[in-house]
């Protein structure tokens, strides 16, 4: 059984965010880039789970970006994975960004292609879903538990108010989130064996992003916060029906 | 031509997200010169449906196919596309929620449209069709401009309120051939948490961090959510120390939630933990450290011990409640 599983790189939960050239872009300098925790966390290492236990034989990485991405690659392959590959081009939206996976996937053919439920940059969570569409795949989306046996998913995904179970067969298309697998860190051992595995650079097919992002604009700065007595319950509640107007 | 919209129903029963959603796709058809379809699927009586009326849809396709009791994001996508095909629809209006989210972006790649997830505004027609919204965890806006002929837009619940208007949709019965492959996913069990309000639809939440001091504390945080009609949540280190089941985390590995009010109990308000919760409207952070990172993204703060504060709250909401009445 083949895995592929798509990988973003975003910058670190605790960047602050600056904008530059007039509010059109997001400032790169000094920020951290890492792996997408969900891809990470929840997709990667259930791939990594699923080789170890004898029912996947090969995992592949992907991810849509410029060199710069490498050494985040370098850091999932650590972690497990026998083959990375980074679709050379700066991708502007989740179409076109899931139209060159399809595009490698289709060639390739993958029997599990598993992403994190959303990436933490953009918070779209369309990837998946429009991969299973360009490769006309069955796809399940919020997943917290995903176990495979004799070519078929068993798959647990969250549903409103509560989970659901559901199975199909292989191919398939599993969005990731919290519960599918326990974070790890990267042994030595890991680490030393990613610098020799492949990492491939492939020439982006043609597609055409259909939507761009004209501007960004930070939140406002809150009021500022207004300080209750611990003793003066009544009003607290009072302040959240008058002018909060939340109860 | 006409503005499509999706609507979800849970058991014949019509929810709150999706007038809002219905609401939102016929102020956008209004402004096009244009009327709303609602597409409803499965199970659902006349009048239910001819109350989307009442939120400005004047029609609904209604494809009464029983297999679409359950959700099936496959057989959802291909009768949403084979709605917009028959209105003509430019623009399709679902919501940014779970089953939003697993149907819109396959309808907007077999349609080749460009979409917009988790809108937060109208489109501006000014200088194309420009959507906000919320990137980076809550920490930037974007304003995304659609290029494409046909429009996906998936709007975030709880952005516009819903409100009620005389009106009544003319109910049309549609016919689609599904294919077998459209319900290639099966359903094998359902559990739904009952009796409790669910997270992900919550106005009101009630989030229990490391200084609740232990499982044994939450009866008094949950007294506060019961009184309040609030969903129960907590913070990361709360569900991996199992105090509390893990679907009620909220943070940046977690859930996101962005109810009308968020009341934090023992939350120091680390950056993943806001990531999850600062789309919510008003914030509320009770904590005996003063010095909690979580004032600063506080509406109204209260410094003080969670056992204490807690069942003052309790009474005090339930003592507004019986003035209020």
């Amino acid at each position: 059984m083949k895995i592929l599983v798509c990988i973003s790189q975003v910058p670190d939960t605790s960047t602050k965010i600056v904008l530059k050239n007039n509010n059109t872009s997001v400032s790169s300098d000094g920020v951290t880039y890492v792996l997408n925790p969900y891809d990470e966390w929840y997709a990667l290492i259930r791939a990594i789970e699923l080789k170890e236990s004898g029912i996947a034989t090969e995992i592949h990485l992907i991810t849509v970006g410029k060199a710069d991405v490498e050494p985040v690659m370098r850091k999932a392959l650590a972690l497990g994975g026998d083959e990375a590959i980074r679709i050379d081009a700066e991708s502007s939206d989740a179409y076109e960004t899931a139209g060159y996976i399809a595009a490698y996937a289709a060639q390739v053919g993958y029997d599990l292609i598993l992403c994190g439920k959303e990436s933490i940059d953009y918070n779209n969570g369309t990837t998946g879903t429009m991969l299973a569409g360009l490769l006309d795949m069955d796809y399940i989306g919020f997943a917290t538990d995903i176990q495979i046996e004799s070519g078929a998913a068993l798959v647990k995904r969250e549903i409103e108010g509560g989970e659901e179970t559901d199975t199909c067969n292989l191919p398939l298309v599993i969005s990731c989130q919290k519960g599918v697998a326990e974070a790890r860190i990267p042994n030595m051992r890991g680490i030393m064996a990613a610098r020799t595995r492949p990492l491939k650079v492939i020439v982006p097919s043609k597609i055409t992003a259909v939507t761009e992002i004209l501007t960004y604009e930070l939140p406002p700065a809150k009021a500022g916060i207004k300080l209750v007595s611990p003793d003066d319950m009544d009003g607290l509640v009072a302040l959240l029906h008058t002018e909060a107007r939340v109860i | 031509m006409s503005v499509i919209v999706l609507v979800e129903h849970t058991g014949g029963v019509i929810k709150k997200k999706n007038f809002e959603a219905v609401q939102y796709a016929s102020q956008i058809a209004k402004k096009a010169g244009t009327t709303v379809t609602a597409l409803v699927l499965g199970t659902v009586t006349e009048t239910e449906m001819e109350g989307l009326g009442q939120y400005g849809a004047q029609k609904v396709l209604h494809i009464a196919d029983a297999r679409l009791d359950e959700f099936h994001a496959r057989a959802y996508s291909s009768a949403l596309v084979a709605a917009a095909e028959k209105e003509t629809a430019k623009i399709i209006v679902t919501l940014h929620d779970i089953g939003g989210r697993m149907v819109a972006p396959r309808v907007a790649v077999q349609l080749k449209a460009g979409l917009v997830a988790g809108a937060l505004s109208y489109p501006d027609t000014e200088k194309g069709f420009v959507i906000k919204k919320a990137v980076f965890s809550g920490k930037a806006f974007a304003y995304v401009n659609i290029l494409s002929d046909t429009k996906v837009i998936m709007l975030m619940p709880n952005t516009f309120p819903a409100t009620k208007q005389e009106g009544k949709a003319v109910v049309e019965r549609l016919d689609i051939s599904f294919s077998e492959k459209d319900f290639v996913v099966k359903v094998k069990s359902v559990n739904k948490v009952t009796g409790e309000v669910s997270l992900a639809d919550a106005e009101l939440v009630v989030s229990g961090g490391r200084g609740m001091k232990g499982p044994e504390n939450w009866g008094i945080l949950e007294d506060l959510a019961k009184e309040l009609g609030a969903a129960t949540a907590c913070s990361r280190p709360v569900a991996d120390s199992h105090w509390r089941p893990h679907h009620e985390h909220v943070g940046q590995t977690g859930g996101t939630v962005r109810p009308n009010l968020y009341i934090a109990v023992g939350i120091s308000g680390a950056i993943q933990h806001l990531a999850g919760v600062n789309g919510s409207k008003t914030i509320v952070v009770i904590n005996k450290d003063p010095e909690a990172p979580f004032f600063k993204a506080a509406n109204y703060g209260v410094v003080g011990d969670a056992m204490e504060v807690l069942p003052r709250l309790t009474a005090a909401v339930r003592k507004f409640k019986e003035q209020h009445k």
